[in-house]
């Protein structure tokens, strides 16, 4: 008997190795464009990436995230962008790219030693 | 964003040191990460299982979406039917990350490559199941899924926040349809009776089989993508219900069910897996039919997706 796991909530199904992963997208589909969602979940918040979603275009990309992402006030205003616009920093998230702010201490304020009794700083 | 190109050239073994630290320091892993194959495989295989479980699983419930009792009811059922629509939509989401494609992962799962939960293969007799569902199956579900909220792979672990938030009202309208069919007539009690004893074996083995015939469970708690065993989780579930089925005043169909005082927890009779392994392997009461009208919805709607296609071609041709 193949591998089963309760994990993916709904029930214990084969998750072993001969179940297929690789992506063999069919020829004759036209694929919708694959769109990242992001929402202000209310007035005074950042937009927040929360998932995607596939659609033909922007404006059905706004009203699937809606339905898809909205449909308990989690929002106040969605925006939508295609995947393939987004450019990123690079593929690894703890790139040296951000390591030149590792080392400047001076920046934050607990660099700093101001005496006890200095008031309201 | 797509799934990143491997690049063959770096150092693996730098990788595997840094991807090992991470999971090690339970920070989570991101979709730009690299990351083992085995890991990535097993990520997709359990995220597709369970999208599809979420998308089958609209089709029991949704049976009774024309004959909910009550207008109030059937707003409720339209509401979770939907609800569960949605946990699809997040798993597939996240799936992507793992440069799995949505459309062939549905294809995958009509061609019954890849499984959905055993559960959904049962069907739902009277409008009592979608009570037992909502209580047995949904209770199951948060018992398994709460964990998953601290899996080790960021977009699985953040889609099970967000469906974790939503399971609970499907639980508690499950439970509360219960209640008011038990303060019915004598013939609505048996009703619910008569779903409790039909649904609860069934629950119990969405667990999946015990922890000693589940040979890949320790790489999947390495990698932090299971958190609990099978047992353990079916364990916690068994001690959670027994108390609500007191309350609700139905009894679970197990003579064997005592409570161990040492323990303060159940022990309860064994668990019929050949019934199990035949219904995962397509000879449930409705596989066929879960299977068929999958793939009607795919193939009878082709046309819409058609239509949409063509106008934003259409659309964007006029814009430019």
């Amino acid at each position: 008997m193949s591998e089963l796991t309760s994990e993916g909530g709904h029930g214990a199904v084969p998750t072993g190795p001969e179940v297929p992963v690789e992506a063999k997208p069919a020829l004759t589909r036209r694929d919708w464009p694959l769109y990242e969602v992001f929402v202000r979940g209310k007035r005074g918040l950042n937009h927040v990436h929360v998932g995607s979603l596939h659609a033909p275009d922007d404006e059905m990309a706004v009203h699937a995230a809606r339905d898809l992402y909205t449909r308990r006030n989690e929002g106040v205003s969605i925006w939508v962008v295609r995947a393939a616009d987004i450019t990123a920093s690079s593929p690894d998230e703890k790139d040296p790219m951000f390591a030149p702010s590792g080392d400047k201490v001076y920046r934050h304020p607990t660099f700093y030693e101001i005496p006890e009794n200095v008031p309201h700083m | 964003m797509s799934a990143p190109p491997l690049d063959r050239s770096v150092d693996t073994a730098a990788l595997q040191e840094q991807f090992d630290a991470t999971i090690a320091a339970e920070h989570r892993i991101e979709p730009r990460d690299w990351m083992p194959e085995g890991y990535r495989k097993t990520l997709i295989r359990q995220i597709a299982q369970h999208a599809h479980s979420e998308i089958i699983g609209m089709q029991p419930e949704g049976d009774w979406l024309l004959s909910a009792p009550s207008l109030r009811r059937k707003a409720i059922l339209l509401a979770k039917v939907q609800d569960e629509a949605g946990h699809g939509m997040y798993l597939y989401s996240a799936a992507e990350t793992l440069g799995a494609d949505r459309a062939d992962l549905t294809d995958k799962l009509i061609e019954g490559r890849q499984k959905y939960s055993s559960i959904f293969n049962y069907p739902t007799l009277t409008y009592a199941d979608v009570g037992v569902i909502g209580w047995f199956v949904d209770g199951a579900a948060i018992c398994n899924q709460v964990p998953l909220c601290r899996s080790s792979y960021g977009p699985y672990a953040r889609a099970m926040i967000r469906v974790c938030k939503e399971e609970s009202f499907h639980q508690r309208q499950g439970y509360e349809l219960l209640m008011t069919m038990m303060r019915g007539t004598d013939e609505q009690r048996a009703m619910v009776q008569d779903a409790v004893d039909r649904w609860w074996w069934p629950s119990l083995m969405m667990f999946g089989p015990p922890d000693d015939d589940s040979p890949n469970s320790a790489q999947s708690m390495a990698w932090g993508i299971k958190r609990h065993s099978n047992d353990e989780l079916r364990q916690r579930y068994v001690d959670m219900s027994v108390p609500q089925a007191e309350v609700l005043g139905v009894t679970l169909p197990d003579p064997e069910l005592t409570l161990d005082r040492e323990t303060g927890k159940h022990r309860f009779g064994a668990i019929d897996w050949d019934e199990f392994k035949r219904v995962i392997s397509g000879d449930g009461p409705a596989n066929a039919e879960r299977i068929a009208r999958r793939r009607a919805a795919r193939d009878d709607n082709a046309w819409v997706i058609d239509a949409a296609t063509a106008y934003a071609e259409k659309h964007a041709g006029v814009a430019a």
